[in-house]
């Protein structure tokens, strides 16, 4: 079982927490405006980064709120977690985190 | 607030009140109980810290309200807040078929919400010495007295689902999953503590 540090309530279990997808893909400005193909890569189109990727993540068993976290898609470790609406943190050290 | 949605006459019945036997004879005497606490009022309250709102409904507790993860304010006996979350809690007290109303007067029209949640969870009461045994048993929570110390209050799971769980005293705690998963709990908590029935060899 993996912890994940909840910005809220600190280390929890993983299978109190939900998976949200990349973060930081902005909903557009004027979703009327957009081509089906523009709005195609809105909806379906990420990152699928092999290395650090930043996500969202849902504490639906604790706390409910969202926040981000970076994690490495190769190896699962989370490297940071921060609020919603934040921006994206440096990473200096990519190995040997917390965990 | 509608407090006529309280029923109040004698056909009520508590989530866990069919179990009350089966609860008493799974009791070891001086080392494990377990009860139901029937018909107790609970309030959700939800404003964000610093908000005028926020100020408002943690006067009118008269305990304040928690800030962080695991706080409660307050006292099982009287009235206490729970954190849920950073801008939610859920005040427990005996039964008051007021609080809701006088908390929602409170609030007013800041932005936030009270609601009467009292029949969403039951609540049942575990003590004795090994009532930490039993509930490590499915669990995932550091109970350790250095993490989970008296009058510590947590959202974590027992024996598969949600709830919320209060450690009221040295070696008493509260179980309160929603009501519909009352009668899960209750067995699950009686299979737990037949092994305390027999002596230590
Ligand atoms: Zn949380």
């Amino acid at each position: 079982m993996m912890l994940i540090d909840c910005p809220h309530c600190g280390p929890r279990n993983e299978n109190e927490f939900g998976y949200g997808g990349e973060a930081h893909v902005a909903y557009p400005e004027n979703p009327a405006e957009l081509t089906d193909k523009e709005w195609s890569r809105y909806l379906f189109y990420r990152g699928n980064k092999k290395g650090v990727f930043a996500e969202r993540w849902v504490h639906s068993g604790g706390c409910r709120k969202w926040f981000n976290a970076l994690r490495d898609t190769v190896s699962y470790e989370f490297l940071a977690v921060y609020g919603a609406g934040e921006a994206q943190p440096e990473i200096q050290q990519l190995q040997g985190g917390t965990r | 607030m509608a407090n006529d949605t309280l029923i109040k006459n004698e056909t009520r019945v508590s989530p866990a009140a069919h179990l009350y036997q089966e609860m008493a004879d799974a009791s070891v005497p001086g080392a494990l109980s377990l009860s139901e606490v029937a018909f107790s009022t609970k309030v959700s309250v939800r404003c964000a810290p610093g908000s005028a709102g926020f100020d408002a409904v943690a006067t009118a507790t008269g305990v304040g309200l928690p800030q962080k993860v695991g706080e409660v304010r307050g006292e099982v006996d009287t009235v206490a807040v729970l954190w849920l979350g950073p801008d939610e809690f859920l005040v427990a007290a005996p039964e008051d078929a007021q609080l809701a109303a006088k908390l929602d007067q409170t609030l007013g029209e800041n932005p936030g919400q009270v609601v009467d949640l009292s029949a969403n969870r039951s609540v049942l009461e575990l003590t004795g010495a090994k009532a930490p045994l039993v509930l490590r048993k499915s669990c995932p929570a550091d109970l350790h007295p250095r993490a989970f110390a008296v009058n510590h209050a947590i959202t974590t799971s027992l024996a598969n689902i949600p709830v919320l769980l209060w450690r009221t005293g040295e070696e008493s705690w509260r179980i309160m999953p929603r009501a519909s998963f009352t009668e899960h709990t209750v067995r699950w908590l009686i299979d737990a503590m037949i092994e305390f029935r027999t002596e230590t060899i």
